[in-house]
């Protein structure tokens, strides 16, 4: 039998996360050194996952299937398909370069990577989970950790309060889709949770139109949907840097992903008959998302608005049920988690050092850290949706899958590229160009070489993609063309 | 009366004998002894608890049968089998917790009824008749008013001793005139024997909803559901704190057995009555619990609130009256044992060094001793049902089986009130892992808490993970009462 590469992935954070309990509590550097090299192999082994991938192949790869729990045909089986290969990369990148930038954790590192590990797992999990148990018991783990993370390492302000919103909203939001998926177990007749088998249930279309939003809310919430999306903005500014990183970087993505695996893939007629009000719904994320985070003067929270606006997109493309637009929010997924990652990167190495994110207390970082500011324009760039970076090539689409339905909608969803250039032009040439303001003299200097590393890998994907979009989009095709298969549009 | 005795009977009642026979030895020991060295009583009591585990594990499996033995008053099936060896568990862990707890540990007698108790609960399990039923019912009760009241030095405990009695007493009498009058209507005390009458219409069905509300009202008490629930949280304050784990997991358990057999076996007619009347008591039980639980300020009093919405839960399963079901009622309780064993584990160790059961005296607990803060992370998890926790699993089996049975708008309810669970479960957490302790000193685990929490929070995890094999026995259990 071949390497079971997925198994491989999901479960090494998690026992690495129960090694680093027994590590000695003292010795930071021990700690640091483990998480990092656990994190590298993930890394690694998401990226031959990726290489491996044979876009002439089957629609799901890598599989392997144990029983779990036979009696009620239950299964460890898991796969991936063109989508979430690259989320699988997606989430090893994160990972790898969070823990590099978390080198600063000195409040028991110990369990912040025990539980960071404990976060990768599930998000693997949750991607590769070809069985809507096995999906639902990744998810949970990975919302979890969220709010030890948010609430022991977070910013003292309000993490307390962002941790309980935020893992409220999202049990609520992942118990109701269970709910969903409880009674697709026992309608399809088939008492079965495989992914697969479901496919070909033909639920009724009563039945879907019924348990539709519920299983799509259900999860969405988690991908940011308006009018759910309030816990975001405020969960993501509460977190350490690293678990904000992942947080929007890919957490978020699991909502939407499982929105379009259970939802979307298993109630495609569901799906139909409820999506031309739920593209209002992301068209309201999208240009609000947009315009709030003009207004805010918090770094963070500009780009935690931003998270909405841009996962808006996502959500929005998912809508179309059409070939572009589906393709285009595969990708945004994928280029949306690396430009966040990287923007809270470069947020969180600013406020370390100096202790503010009020964007009108900040100025001249250029000179002090200019590799961090060129990945953050690269980053805003991408944010922009520039042509030559991965931004273009995940909205481009989006917005002419949403033209094709509905050019209303594209034209209004499109303010938010303007208003989108707005608020990033204003951040970058207030916080990294003019003066530096005389409190922060002599307190800031550059970031370090491990840190640079980080950055430039992000950088780097945003790049590949943005000129080579062949590297990911016949993949995404791949996955994208069963998708359309079930649900049957163009 | 019994015909001839075969071995198949004396298999049957294997636990109980083992008990008994621990039971003698502690008594004797316990007058021999000087009162200095009576610590090795908890030895011998855990040791002969251990021995009934393997003894029952190992030869009183009844496999596929089900049979009724000594003339009708046992019935040895799958689920007498499970039942007993949880309780058999519960019991052995609350040995484990008691070592060291000052006015209890070296008292002979505190042994002697927890053994007493513990073999009406294994009676309770396997009561195929309404006398027996009572016997045992009274059998693991007595003990534990007793037990409840154990601190006599303390007002809290003895009032709580007292209470239990008083609250027990009344609600005992009413189910036994609810049997009485099953008896009378049906002609048979034994449970089998008075389906059929039943079954064949020999209780009008007014009465029978009638006695089906007495019987309720008695058993509704042993499980603490609401509306029978006041006792409950004044009693798990008061009570020493081993025998509030014991009160609340395996008396629980006990209850929840007897309900689920009487309820099938003697109430199919009127099945849509008290699945109705039990969705509610579930319904109010999850809210009222979760609910109230939030506002608690002491631990013992907060798992009791969390027990009485447990119960709901479990309930949801008993609702269902479907195989599922049933299972989903065994495992949720094999999961709650343990989970709820290795939170009070925490809680008698954190108690003995602060002297205080309050949620404030676990300030910074993580910081004190990270691996105590973990059990309790996960066994507080798992009361919320987060994976890979048996709580999850558990949780997932009784929705299912309420949505199986066409009560989704229970298990939507339930969701809802899982999630209010959830939200006073991370303000513990927050608590142990947030707060500034008042001291940074350790926290010393005696060898033998160690263990008992170690091995309850083993088996949370395992029951998480591998489920199979636990669920095969829920499902064996379920399917010798159909």
């Amino acid at each position: 039998m071949a390497f079971p590469f997925l198994s491989a992935i999901v479960l090494l954070p998690i026992l690495a996360g129960v090694v680093l309990l027994f590590l000695p509590p003292k010795n930071h550097k021990l700690i640091y050194s483990f998480a990092l090299a656990v994190a590298l192999v993930t890394f690694l082994l998401s990226i031959v996952v990726y290489v491996g991938f044979d876009t002439n192949g089957p629609p799901f790869q890598f599989i392997e299937k144990y029983d779990w729990l036979p009696q009620l045909r239950i299964s460890y089986h898991v796969g991936v398909d063109g989508i979430a290969a690259p989320l699988v990369l997606l989430t090893g990148v994160v990972i790898f370069t969070g823990v590099i930038i978390s080198q600063r954790i000195d409040d028991r590192p110990r369990e912040f990577f025990a539980f960071l590990f404990l976060l990768a797992s599930g998000v693997f999990g949750v991607f590769v989970a070809l069985d809507l148990f096995a999906l639902f018991f990744f998810y949970e783990i990975a919302v979890f950790p969220m709010y030890l993370l948010i609430a022991i390492w977070g910013w003292k302000q309000s993490r307390e309060y962002a941790a309980m919103k935020l893992t409220l909203y999202l049990f609520i939001g992942s118990v109701i889709a269970l709910v969903g998926v409880l009674a697709m177990y026992f309608n399809s007749g088939l008492y079965t949770f495989d992914f697969l088998a479901l496919q070909n249930a033909n639920f009724s279309p009563e039945f879907q139109k019924l348990w539709f939003p519920f299983v799509f809310f259900g999860f969405a919430v988690l991908g940011g949907i308006f009018p759910f999306h309030n816990w975001s903005p405020v969960g993501h500014v509460a977190a350490p840097t690293a678990v904000s990183m992942f947080h929007a970087g890919v957490l978020m993505k699991l909502g939407a992903f499982a929105a379009l695996r259970v939802g979307i893939m298993l109630m495609p007629e569901g799906a139909q008959f409820h999506m031309w009000w739920i593209l209002l719904l992301t068209l309201v994320n999208v240009v609000y998302g947009a315009f709030i985070a003009m207004t805010q003067t918090d770094f963070k929270y500009m780009i935690g608005y931003s998270s909405v606006s841009h996962m808006g997109l996502v959500a929005m493309g998912l809508a179309t049920l059409n070939h572009d637009g589906l393709v285009g929010a595969s990708v945004q997924m994928v280029s949306h988690g690396v430009m966040t990652a990287l923007f809270f990167a470069v947020v969180g190495m600013i406020y370390d050092q100096a202790h503010t994110r009020q964007i009108p207390e900040l100025g001249g970082m250029m000179k002090i850290m200019p590799f961090a500011g060129i990945a953050f324009i690269i980053g805003g760039l991408v944010s922009m949706g520039m042509p030559g970076f991965s931004g273009f090539v995940a909205e481009f689409p989006i917005f002419m899958g949403v033209w094709a339905d509905t050019p209303w909608i594209a034209i209004v969803a499109a303010i938010s590229i303007a208003v989108t250039a707005a608020y990033i032009l204003r951040a970058v040439g207030k916080v990294f160009f003019g003066e530096l303001p005389a409190a922060l003299e002599g307190h800031m200097h550059d970031i370090k070489i491990s840190e640079k590393l980080a950055l430039g890998i992000l950088c780097v994907i945003m790049i590949v993609i943005g000129i080579f979009p062949s590297v990911v989009v016949p993949m995404v095709e791949h996955g994208v063309e069963a998708v359309l298969a079930l649900v049957g549009g163009a | 009366m019994f015909g001839t005795i075969t071995p198949d009977m004396i298999l049957a009642i294997l636990p109980e004998i083992s008990l008994l026979v621990v039971l003698a030895i502690v008594f004797i020991v316990d007058l021999v002894l000087p009162e200095t060295r009576r610590g090795i009583l908890a030895v011998i009591t855990a040791v002969g608890l251990a021995a009934t585990f393997a003894l029952t594990l190992l030869y009183a499996n009844p496999g596929n049968s089900a049979e009724l033995v000594w003339g009708g008053m046992l019935r040895h099936d799958m689920l007498a089998y499970v039942a007993k060896l949880l309780f058999i568990f519960a019991s052995f862990i609350t040995v484990l917790l008691s070592v060291k707890l000052d006015n209890v540990w070296l008292k002979g007698e505190y042994y002697l009824l927890l053994l007493t108790s513990t073999i009406g609960m294994t009676l309770m399990a396997a009561s195929a008749d309404l006398v027996m039923l009572f016997l045992a019912i009274e059998t693991t009760s007595i003990p534990l008013y007793i037990l409840a009241g154990f601190m006599t030095g303390d007002n809290k405990s003895t009032e709580a001793g007292f209470k239990y009695l008083l609250f027990g007493a009344m609600t005992t009498a009413v189910m036994l005139y609810g049997f009485s009058l099953l008896f009378g209507f049906a002609g048979s005390s034994n449970l089998y024997v008075m389906a059929d009458a039943i079954s064949a219409g020999a209780v009008p069905g007014p009465v029978l909803v009638g006695t089906l509300v007495l019987v309720l009202l008695g058993l509704g008490f042993k499980v603490a559901i609401v509306p029978m629930h006041f006792w409950a949280p004044d009693v798990y304050e008061g009570a020493p704190t081993p025998v509030t784990a014991f009160l609340s997991t395996a008396s629980k358990a006990a209850g929840f057995m007897v309900l689920v057999r009487v309820m099938l076996a003697s109430f199919p007619n009127i099945l849509a009555d008290w699945q109705l009347m039990l969705g509610i008591l579930a319904a109010a039980s999850m809210f009222i619990g979760n609910v109230v639980a939030l506002t608690q300020k002491n631990i013992k009093r907060l798992l009791a609130y969390s027990g009485i919405a447990h119960a709901g839960y479990a309930l949801l399963g008993v609702v269902a009256a479907s195989e599922l079901g049933v299972a989903s009622v065994m495992y949720y309780l094999l999961v709650y044992v343990v989970t709820n064993m290795a939170a009070f584990g925490v809680v008698v160790i954190v108690a003995r060094v602060t002297g205080s059961d309050e949620v404030e005296d676990f300030a910074g607990l993580q910081r004190r001793s990270p691996m105590l803060a973990l059990v309790l992370l996960l066994a507080f998890l798992s009361l919320a049902g987060i994976p890979p926790l048996g709580g999850f699993i558990a949780k997932v089996l009784v929705f299912a089986a309420a949505v199986e049975a066409g009560f989704v708008w229970l298990a939507v309810l339930g969701v809802l009130a899982s999630i209010i669970g959830l939200y006073y479960y991370l303000i513990v957490l927050k608590v142990v892992y947030l707060d500034q302790p008042k001291s940074e000193e350790p926290v010393p685990v005696e060898r033998a808490h160690g263990v008992a929490i170690l091995a309850s929070v083993l088996l949370v995890l395992i029951l998480g993970v591998i489920i199979a094999p636990a669920y095969e026995w829920a499902i064996a259990a379920a399917g010798s009462l159909f």
